[in-house]
């Protein structure tokens, strides 16, 4: 029985196949919606990431648009730093536009 | 009117084209383009359902499934390329080039076919066949254009599957709309187009390569098994 090999030997450049970046999905859903997060792929170039994303994600009729972005090219929040992000605003009432009666007759507002 | 051969010879491409493919289902070199390749044999087992049921009624050898699953390679009119293994990724991605390069040019042309229904087909079928041909040049690019290794095997791919094209055009006359957008993406993927020379045929009268009786074999045992299965 031959041994498994270690984790050190799956690495891709131990297999020779190296792992092609990773994209995230944008998709909008139809005209006057905005694009959504879909989900993320593998692709070597952006023609190619566009391409999955239309089999992968678009296969069922879900979209008129797709966006692709290096998953690498997204700064994202760390979950770490949510209290100091986000809490602050749970007490500022002041911030909801909810101080003003609006007037009769006044439409779309 | 279009020869119940005509429809066959559509149908038979697109049907022994979509179980080729199907092949691939599971063992794709990454997810995403196992998926791709999915698509695109359902896409063709789509065109061959509409293509074989028109067939069958009208020769009135009886449904789509009778003549997928009922008839002998010496029946089947598909062409040579279509049978041929997959070999490796480059070769069924030159084969996939190929092919909707081809079936693009006759769907086009009978998109105005006096043939009402046809028409039809081939109108709806035409799209997928514009796809087909936009993931084969995609990767004929990349792999042709790619390291040494991937363009050591494209090469080697086109050139065993070239001599096999020229079946494609004895009854048409497309061969030269065909070569201007194949050549081009050899061009683009830094390829050699192959020289005309030998050109194996025999498919369109039901003289196959010996491939064919295999991939039948796999595609028609449940059905010869257990007539009339249903999931």
């Amino acid at each position: 029985m031959t041994s498994q090999p270690t984790p050190a030997e799956q690495t891709p450049a131990a297999t020779g196949r190296a792992q092609w970046p990773l994209w995230e999905v944008f998709v909008r859903a139809r005209r006057g919606l905005s694009h959504t997060h879909a989900g993320s792929l593998h692709a070597p170039d952006a023609v190619v990431a566009l391409r999955n994303a239309r089999d992968v994600y678009t296969r069922r009729q879900e979209g008129v648009s797709i966006w692709v972005v290096p998953a690498a090219a997204i700064t994202a929040s760390s979950p770490d730093e949510k209290d100091a992000f986000f809490e602050p605003a749970a007490d500022k009432v002041y911030r909801h536009p909810t101080f003003y009666v609006v007037p009769e007759g006044v439409a779309h507002l | 009117m279009t020869t119940v051969d005509e429809l066959l010879r559509l149908g038979d491409d697109a049907l022994i084209a979509a179980q080729r493919l199907a092949e691939w289902c599971a063992r794709g070199p990454e997810m995403e383009e196992d998926v791709a390749l999915a698509n695109i044999a359902l896409d063709q087992l789509g065109a061959a359902r509409l293509l074989l049921s028109y067939a069958g009624e009208r020769a009135g050898t009886g449904t789509e499934d009778d003549l997928a699953f009922l008839r002998d390679d010496r029946e089947f009119r598909n062409c040579l390329l279509v049978e041929l293994p997959n070999g490796d990724f480059a070769v069924t991605i030159g084969k996939l080039l190929f092919l909707s390069v081809y079936q693009l040019a006759r769907y086009d042309a009978l998109v105005d076919s006096a043939d009402d229904r046809l028409a039809a087909i081939a109108a709806k079928v035409r799209k997928e066949s514009a796809y087909h041909v936009d993931h084969g040049s995609l990767w004929t690019v990349r792999l042709g254009d790619g390291t040494d290794e991937s363009h050591r095997r494209m090469q080697s791919a086109v050139d065993e599957l070239w001599p096999y094209t020229h079946e494609l055009f004895e009854e048409n006359d497309l061969r030269p709309t065909w070569l201007s957008t194949v050549e081009p993406v050899l061009a683009a993927a830094t390829l050699t187009r192959p020289e005309d020379g030998w050109a194996p045929t025999g498919g369109r009268a039901g003289r196959h390569t010996e491939h064919l009786s295999y991939l039948l074999a796999e595609m028609q045992v449940l059905h010869r098994a257990h007539p009339g299965a249903r999931w």
